[in-house]
């Protein structure tokens, strides 16, 4: 059960290709210029301006108001050498996305490229994607009652530009473009490490036969992926759901048959 | 700044920058050399326990325990009863059977109130009738309840009025028809979630709230009806009151221990502790109260098992917000599943780890490329790529 196209899948017939994200870690210099632009360009509001004494991260993780989120993790390794690992987390936009399937509204959809996009005007949240999420990206804002989250700029995609973090990267940590492509380039760059003695390297989201069908936002990560807070084999809650009916299906009939079986005993007196 | 250009052939003008080596002055990289040094073990950084400075991998459900755990008690009730209030019509027992309509359509209407509540958007709500999509269990069970509540108050109504008793009957009909829904839905709408504690128990959620939703019922039954007709709510007392004792025994016995753990800690530890407690005292009372024929110890029974009901759910609630909460609960599971499922297997996972076969040197780009071999609409086809170098231009003079 491997979907290619998630667009055409959702009823786009005629439609660009799916676009993504490769977040290449290794060159990530953890400016947060991303972040910056995220904020600025889609008027996502200010959440939270606390110090958290973990490394350079004060926007702590992805949520209704931050919608890119860099990670900074101090390591010290076997060999006794210190590495500051950085790295941008986004949404995944997946090919199969928990948060979609389980919108009841219809809100979230999936774009013509391929992403994934709450439509604001119609969420009334409910908060059943908050929990939905396997890497606990989308939230609810409180002060608004609706969903937030990356919507890989679906406003600059339709008009021919590529989203405002990309755009930003002073290093080309984030890539945007077609997903095709970007995993071609993330396979290239993975052999080149390799080739270089970087046996750590390791691509996240990149295998279409993933738990979530792979993402439409990959990573290069230099660490296991729960190091940067990233759940390591995450499988979308909806692959479950034909059995969980059935199950419900027998369990209503249970109900239905016990308390015939109750009144079909001896008349009491 | 960032002068590359992303065209539909690719990325243009791109900086070497990119492809800057980490760590290459370190000396470990010195002896790169030999192409035994190309890859650590298998194990490298796999037995790590690995997270993000502890915190949670998953974002915290936004329902309120009140509403929506009071809501998964009431449906329950509600559902159960119009069973219980169809079979006391059918069998000759008006009063048990008019106490089971007056209840299942108080509780429903209490839940419709809740949920409603609950939305961040209430003002909103109808917008759940926009779909149907059964990949949403919250939108299959807006249809279910939909139907349902409207039946279970006209036939509350009709009863308690006395008038158009050929619409009572149908829509008491209709309400016994869909209760069961109403009752059992609920569990898989919480376990079709990435909450490892709801998610892990799928298999015996439904089971554990339609015992738990018959037990409610029976409880309201013991209170409601008169001696006479109290003999099945009676019995349905003790099937429901040890479903839900066992299905709450199955329902953890076989998860991982990370995601066990949010059963067995704090508020829901007492929970459902308590529920088992008032589930057992219940189901005694309740025989003890037809034995004896005593009304207060019929009485006191359901109120042992409305509870029991209630601790239930909230207690399963509050389990997911524990274990929604603790990173090891998310991680451990998957690690387990990565690190060889049954017979030691490596599992097709989500990560391409050093210890797999890494993928191969990088294929050309396949001829049959979408772009190629299908028709891009309007701009995507005609001009992105000049609207991608116009935009910089314009946005970098500017």
């Amino acid at each position: 059960m491997t979907v290619t196209d998630p667009a055409a899948v959702s009823g786009w017939l005629d439609h660009p290709p799916r676009m993504g994200f490769f977040t290449d870690t290794t060159v990530c210099i953890g400016c947060k210029a991303c972040e910056v632009a995220c904020k600025e360009w889609n008027a996502v509001p200010e959440d939270g301006l606390s110090l958290t004494g973990m490394s350079f991260d004060n926007s702590i993780s992805l949520g209704a108001d931050t919608w890119r989120h860099v990670a900074f993790i101090e390591r010290r390794d076997d060999a006794g050498d210190f590495r500051w690992l950085m790295s941008s987390d986004v949404c995944k936009h997946c090919t199969e996305a928990g948060c979609l399937d389980v919108c009841p509204t219809g809100s979230l959809m999936r774009s013509e490229f391929g992403t994934v996009v709450v439509q604001e005007d119609i969420c009334n949240g409910c908060g059943y994607c908050v929990s939905a999420c396997p890497f606990g990206v989308i939230g609810r804002r409180e002060e608004d009652g609706r969903a937030w989250k990356c919507t890989m700029c679906y406003d600059r995609l339709t008009d021919g530009q590529e989203p405002a973090c990309a755009k930003a990267c002073p290093t080309q940590s984030i890539q945007f473009g077609p997903l095709d492509e970007l995993r071609e380039r993330a396979d290239t760059r993975l052999a080149q490490l390799h080739g270089a003695d970087v046996p750590e390297a390791r691509l996240y989201g990149r295998d279409p036969d993933s738990g979530v069908g792979g993402t439409g936002a990959m990573f290069l990560l230099l660490d296991e992926p729960e190091v940067y807070g990233l759940p390591p084999d995450p499988v979308v809650t909806t692959r479950h759901l034909p059995g969980m009916w059935r199950a419900a299906a027998i369990a209503a009939a249970a109900l239905a048959a016990g308390v015939a079986g109750s009144f079909a005993g001896r008349r009491s007196s | 700044m960032n002068v590359s250009r992303v065209t539909k052939q690719g990325l243009q003008d791109a900086r070497p920058g990119r492809d800057a080596l980490p760590g290459a002055k370190r000396p470990s990289a010195a002896r790169a050399a030999g192409p035994g040094g190309r890859r650590r073990g298998d194990a490298d950084g796999a037995s790590r326990p690995g997270s993000y400075y502890g915190l949670p991998v998953l974002n915290k459900p936004v329902w309120e325990p009140r509403e929506i755990a009071g809501y998964f008690f009431l449906g329950g009730l509600a559902g159960a009863s119009s069973l219980v209030a169809l079979g006391a019509e059918l069998t000759g027992r008006p009063q048990l059977a008019r106490g089971a309509k007056v209840g299942a359509a108080g509780a429903i209407s209490l839940s419709m109130v809740a949920l409603v509540k609950d939305l961040g958007r209430p003002e909103r709500f109808l917008n759940m009738m926009r779909v149907f999509k059964p990949t949403s269990p919250m939108s299959v069970g807006t249809w279910i309840v939909s139907g349902y509540a409207p039946a279970a108050l006209a036939a509350a109504a009709c009863d308690v009025t006395g008038r158009f008793p050929a619409v009572g009957r149908v829509a008491a009909g209709g309400a016994a028809l869909l209760g069961p829904g109403v009752a059992s839905y609920t569990a898989v709408l919480l376990s079709n979630t990435a909450v490892p504690a709801w998610h892990e128990g799928r298999a015996v959620m439904p089971f554990l709230f339609t015992a738990s939703a018959a037990s409610a019922a029976a409880g309201l039954g013991l209170i409601t009806a008169a001696e006479a007709e109290a003999g099945p709510v009676g019995r349905l007392a003790v099937a429901g009151a040890a479903g839900e004792l066992v299905a709450g025994e199955l329902l953890v016995r076989r998860m991982d221990p990370t995601v066990r753990r949010g059963y067995e800690r704090g508020r829901a530890r007492a929970l459902l502790t308590a529920s088992k407690v008032l589930a057992a005292t219940g189901a005694v009372a309740a025989v003890a109260g037809g034995v004896r024929r005593s009304r207060a110890i019929r009485a006191a029974a359901g109120a042992a098992l409305l509870a029991a009901s209630a601790c239930t759910r909230f207690g399963v609630f509050y389990a997911g917000i524990t274990s929604a909460d603790d990173p090891e609960a998310t991680v451990g599971p998957q690690r387990a599943r990565l690190e060889g499922g049954p017979g030691g297997q490596q599992q097709a996972g989500h990560l391409q780890s050093p210890g797999q076969p890494a993928p191969g040197p990088p294929s050309p780009v396949k001829a049959t490329a979408w772009s190629e071999s299908t028709s891009i609409p309007n701009r995507w086809q005609s001009d992105a790529s000049s609207r991608l170098s116009g935009e910089r231009d314009g946005g970098e003079s500017s």
